[in-house]
């Protein structure tokens, strides 16, 4: 009898892990969504952090994290295609693929004292353009892990298939590979870009934040999360409801993104 | 001739994460420079950070505080948080039913989306006050750091153990389950030997994220450049104090945070590597 409710308990405690788990899950959103809510107003989306609203700040998050993306997610695709198509799985393929996803997991605040020291020290003032190369480092590794694993998944024949046609080597790539593993690379750089546009370490001091409305990269540069992470220390009722909303805002945003990616490759499987 | 081209921007890109990382090593290291000469391996040892009354460039700092209270407020994390993924991710394998397993994956996945500053946020105004009445202290402190820093990593400890796990033949099992073992029979000596290497695989990872946590962090451990005698005093870590005072920090400072910054990324990549090399095999994720 012993061993069947020592089986019982084991059981109970696994499954209330996955209670609890789920438990916080839905403690935090509903936290965010009664305190998000109740501090959101139309004005906050149509004043700058100066007039006590956000709307610079998601320009700014967003046009950092968007050029960011389209400088990783080229490169973070080639890289993917290398390291898939032409590197024979070379002893230095094995190596590289090794080493970004170590970069995967390296503390994103140390990259944003790498990019400090490397563009904002030597110009003497924080600047969007930092901001994006930390971003863009963050995302590369996160690219090519997708592209690798995705393109492993094309079958052979289709390669062949290609060949026989005649077709030369990156032709077939970029015509038949990658369109067969379109779908999952795509969801890759919407989980890639979810995770980018909530980061704040690597931005605390790239590109600092701003409290006016700019579009001009050499200088500071807005930014909703290091907002939301000065509002949140400020002593006075406002600044905490505004960090709130901004809260909110940033974790529907997240949450819809990354799930219109899952959405995507579950509908197409 | 488009081909040629094509080839060399892809090898071109491949290498490019090596010089980042060679790059992030090296000027880590030329930063701290001053700092090591200065202090040595002793930095890690002393827990005196003072800046000179006079000259701002110079003064005595040393690693010790940031290095323990990063240490101790991982520690937590892991202690609480090893139990709870096994636990979802026995259930997710074992228990649940067919129809349950997808949407409490999704859910578990969520989890680890939200973005970590609003686990911050969160755990400073609903959770630090519960830990509080619970446990006394000021609310900031090691132990909150850890509670949320633990909720932070489960998930990803979660999904990677349930991904090992989910490799194991059901053959295995049948035949466990065939000779009368029970499923906690089974999981115990079937399911965990089979994946041992991507569940320790696992926990390192998970290890090598609660290191380098920032901004949860940083709202919940109370930021003071303190040893902590109890459990819920505050302190501080390495990732907190660069997040705070790195970039008002100069000349001797500066080196020293460097210096932080470089034992932080020394550790991590070590981590990662044990647990990738060892345990998670060369292709894992």
């Amino acid at each position: 009898m012993n061993r069947l409710l020592l089986n019982k308990i084991i059981l109970v405690l696994s499954t209330l892990s996955a209670v609890i788990g789920i438990g916080f899950l839905f403690w935090i959103l509903a936290t965010l969504t009664y305190k998000g809510v109740s501090s959101l107003h139309l004005s906050t989306f149509t004043n700058d952090l100066v007039e006590g609203g956000i709307r610079n700040l998601l320009v700014g998050q967003f046009t950092m994290a968007l050029i960011a993306s389209a400088i990783a997610i080229p490169i973070g695709m080639f890289a993917g295609i290398w390291l898939r198509e032409y590197s024979n799985n070379s002893k230095l393929a094995s190596v590289i693929r090794n080493l970004s996803d170590i970069m995967m997991s390296a503390p994103s605040i140390v990259i944003g004292v790498f990019v400090f020291a490397l563009f904002v020290d030597p110009f003497g003032s924080y600047n969007g353009f930092a901001g994006i190369i930390a971003l863009t480092i963050m995302m590369i590794p996160i690219i090519i892990s997708t592209t690798d694993n995705m393109l492993s998944l094309v079958p052979k024949e289709l390669r062949e298939a290609g060949i026989a046609l005649g077709g030369s080597k990156h032709k077939i790539i970029m015509q038949i590979v990658i369109k067969a593993a379109k779908v999952g690379i795509t969801t890759g750089v919407l989980l890639s870009f979810a995770r980018i546009i909530g980061e704040t370490a690597p931005l605390l001091f790239t590109s600092a934040n701003n409290q006016f409305f700019t579009m001009d990269l050499t200088g500071q540069f807005p930014s909703l999360t290091v907002s939301i992470y000065n509002l949140a220390t400020y002593p006075d009722e406002a600044s905490r409801e505004l960090a709130w909303a901004a809260s909110f805002v940033l974790t529907a945003i997240v949450l819809i993104i990354n799930l219109t990616g899952r959405y995507m490759t579950r509908s197409k499987k | 001739m488009g081909g040629k081209l094509f080839k060399n921007f892809s090898f071109f890109s491949a290498t490019l994460s090596f010089f980042i990382l060679i790059g992030i090593f090296s000027i880590l290291f030329t930063y701290a420079q001053d700092s090591i000469r200065e202090f040595g391996f002793d930095f890690l040892g002393s827990e005196i950070w003072e800046a000179d009354e006079d000259d701002e460039e110079i003064g005595i700092f040393g690693g010790y505080i940031p290095v323990i209270g990063t240490m101790l407020s991982t520690l937590i994390a892991m202690v609480i948080a090893t139990p709870l993924a096994m636990g979802i991710a026995i259930f997710l394998t074992e228990i649940a039913h067919k129809t349950l397993v997808k949407p409490v994956s999704i859910a578990i996945e969520l989890l680890a989306a939200i973005p970590s500053i609003i686990y911050g946020m969160w755990g400073l105004f609903y959770f630090a006050p519960i830990v509080q009445s619970t446990f006394g202290g000021q609310g900031v402190g090691l132990l909150t750091a850890g509670i949320v820093l633990a909720i932070m990593i489960i998930p990803f400890m979660a999904a990677i153990t349930r991904d090992a796990m989910n490799t194991v033949p059901d053959v295995l099992k049948e035949s466990a389950y065939a000779m009368g073992a029970t499923k906690f029979e089974v999981i115990k000596d079937v399911v965990m030997p089979y994946s041992k290497g991507g569940i320790i695989g696992s926990i390192i990872l998970a290890l090598g994220r609660a290191l380098g946590e920032t901004m949860a962090v940083a709202f919940l451990i109370g930021s003071v450049m303190a040893i902590p005698s109890s459990i819920t005093d505050p302190t501080t870590s390495i990732p907190v104090l660069l997040a705070n005072n790195f970039a008002e920090a100069q000349g001797l400072e500066m080196s020293s945070m460097y210096y932080l910054a470089l034992i932080l990324f020394v550790v991590s990549f070590a981590i990662i590597s044990v647990a990738k090399f060892y345990f998670l095999g060369k292709k894992a994720h």
